[in-house]
């Protein structure tokens, strides 16, 4: 076990309040344990902490060490927690009409004085992209997808793809010339799936008689997009997706990853 | 200095672009002993550092590089370049311990700490850099907000977010529904499927390049290679039309780049057997559809009996078979590319009627 410092209290007016405010009788009732600095109170903070539940009570020390971790999934959950919070009030200002909602952003930015929560949503959306990217990276360069793990790689990797899909979606809500045209080029590669696209191998198959099954108004784009080209239905749709539909999937997604990392034998390490 | 960002220029072309990202890898994983030095993954740093500040007095550079979508991926630039040397290094260091008898140093470390303080404190630290991290940016740079949406107005280029141009990238030399349907769902299916077929007991838990030598250099490829450098060249040097400009060149909408490929049915029936092109598309694309069968199905046959003989018996058959045919997919890629390269090679299988070009 690892040397840990108990820092002798010193006396003082400081001391001397933190003693008095530890001691009442609100605080007792939030905090059921002592400070963490003996081996005892340090299993307990743990243990009665729903947000620190979450955590082992010990782990190896190479998962501490940035040199292992990089801290690229932690990373990616914080910045997860920031845009659900920055996103929530984007949320109180924004209208997913194509009336309101390229005036919204530009009452955002105009009106807002020192307004900053726009950035840090679209920034901090680019950013993990990069930081999950950068954790998947990690965890393959060093084997930890291995058995026990393999699992939970793979839940890693849909949580990869709902994380592009957030990023994706959200790119569509500025309704501007960057958004719909970035969209358009993205799902206009749908109108090729094989089969389900009225311009993909093998749809022109479907068909009765001459009636084709699959054409551009219920092809797989058509489904992507609620019309037949970048509208008033996608917009709606990629924000009901955006703001509800992939939070929900990758939150629950995320419940399974950090509980199978717990299960699983806590952060890897050599056997 | 013209001449010098004539040479970038030119370097920058994709042909000499992708080829030079390979030989990179290439050196990486060769010379990895001594890459592994700390002046040379700083070093690079350091490279990469004075030839964006250096860029930066260029005026097309900086109308590139600054555009606000675009700062992430010098970001990602010089993250991925850092961490793929790092990890590397890492797993040089490992493997100098583990053939000394050490054992790599995550075993030393295996001891337990508390986490509270030592994990508790790490995560406060790392999310309150990242906060001020963000906060700062969030400040300096504004997010983008161009003319609103209108329909009839397409900006030349269009491009999808930077994350997705990889594969926009591909659409250069693959149909839509390669490009944008096929290959990127096997791309996910493959990473699932990743620690299903690498069966080897080694390298669990700990950075190692010895005891992972394929795994690490086909992950390398793929990820470094043909999904992030694609990302970086779709990004930085793809202009209007979708036409190449180097970094430092001015994005004519006027360039022109002459348009002169050709199918293989073209090559065999025109210009190799002399004749006209039959016009039932059945007979017309026989040799490629031919070469297509050949290449998914009894190429990983034949290879298993050769040069992946080993994996096929280390693997079993299931795992060999799924293996080989994503390992397939993947360098479907780089094949098609150099095809174009060489050859002009526009479409292996090309039945316009059926929407069916490869």
């Amino acid at each position: 076990m690892a040397d840990t410092k108990t820092v002798a209290p010193k006396e003082g007016a400081g001391t001397r309040l933190w003693n008095w405010l530890t001691e009442t009788q609100v605080w007792k009732s939030i905090f059921r344990h002592d400070r963490p600095d003996t081996d005892r109170t340090r299993v307990l903070v743990m243990l009665s902490n729903v947000f620190l539940h979450l955590h082992p009570v010990r782990l190896r020390k190479s998962g501490v060490k940035l040199r292992y971790t990089w801290c690229m999934g932690g990373l990616s959950f914080f910045l997860f927690l920031s845009l659900t919070l920055t996103g929530l009030l984007l949320m109180f200002y924004y209208r997913p009409t194509l009336e309101y909602a390229y005036n919204d952003i530009v009452g955002l930015r105009e009106h807002v004085p020192l307004g900053i929560m726009r950035e840090m949503h679209r920034w901090g959306a680019h950013a993990m992209v990069i930081t999950v990217w950068l954790h998947m990276f990690r965890v393959f360069m060093t084997g930890s997808y291995k058995p026990p793990r393999e699992f939970n790689w793979s839940v890693g990797v849909i949580m990869l793809v709902l994380t592009l899909l957030l990023s994706f979606t959200g790119y569509l809500l500025p309704w501007d010339q960057l958004a719909i045209w970035a969209i358009t080029v993205g799902s206009n590669m749908a109108r090729a799936t094989p089969f389900l696209g009225h311009e993909g191998p093998g749809a022109s198959l479907l068909r009765l008689g001459d009636v084709p099954l699959i054409h551009a108004y219920d092809d797989a784009r058509f489904a992507l997009l609620g019309g037949s080209f970048v509208g008033e239905g996608a917009l709606l749709r990629f924000y009901v997706l955006h703001c509800v539909g992939l939070p929900l999937g990758i939150a629950f997604l995320m419940a399974v990853h950090f509980w199978r990392v717990r299960k699983d034998g806590g952060i890897s390490g050599p056997l | 200095m013209g001449f010098l960002k004539g040479i970038i220029n030119a370097l920058a072309d994709p042909r000499l672009f992708f080829i030079l990202a390979v030989a990179s890898l290439v050196v990486l994983v060769w010379k990895r002993e001594r890459i592994a030095a700390n002046s040379v993954g700083y070093g690079l740093l350091g490279v990469l550092t004075v030839f964006f500040v250096f860029g930066s007095f260029d005026p097309n550079f900086r109308l590139i590089v600054t555009k606000p979508d675009n700062v992430p991926i010098v970001g990602l630039i010089f993250l991925l370049v850092f961490f793929t040397w790092y990890s590397v290094r890492e797993g040089v260091l490992n493997d100098r311990r583990i053939a000394a008898g050490k054992g790599p140093i995550e075993k030393e470390e295996a001891d337990r700490v508390w986490v509270w303080p030592d994990l508790v404190y790490t995560e406060m630290i790392s999310l309150i850099v990242c906060s001020v991290i963000l906060i700062v940016w969030s400040i300096l740079l504004k997010a983008p907000l161009e003319q609103p949406a209108n329909r009839s107005l397409t900006p030349n280029p269009s491009k999808a977010p930077w994350y997705f141009l990889g594969l926009q990238e591909m659409l250069v030399y693959f149909d839509p529904w390669l490009a944008g349907v096929v290959l990127p769902s096997l791309i996910i299916v493959g990473l699932i499927c990743i620690p299903y077929i690498d069966k080897n007991p080694k390298g669990n838990g700990y950075f190692t390049f010895a005891e992972r030598k394929a795994e690490v250099t086909i992950f390398l490829f793929g990820f470094v290679i043909l999904w992030v450098s694609l990302i970086v060249l779709g990004t930085f040097l793809r202009g209007p039309n979708w036409n190449f400009f180097g970094p430092f060149e001015f994005w004519d909408i006027h360039k022109l780049e002459a348009l002169t490929n050709v199918n293989l049915a073209e090559y065999i029936w025109v210009r190799g057997l002399r004749t006209g092109q039959p016009t039932f598309w059945l007979t017309r694309e026989i040799f490629g559809i031919l070469l297509v069968l050949f290449y998914v199905f009894a190429l990983p046959v034949i290879l298993g009996k050769t040069w992946f003989k080993g994996y096929y018996q280390k693997l079993g058959a299931p795992r060999y078979y799924v293996g080989a045919f994503l390992f397939i997919m993947m360098m479907a890629l780089p094949i098609k590319m150099l095809l174009r390269w060489i050859f002009n090679l526009k479409y292996i299988v090309a039945i316009p009627e059926f929407f069916f070009n490869i």
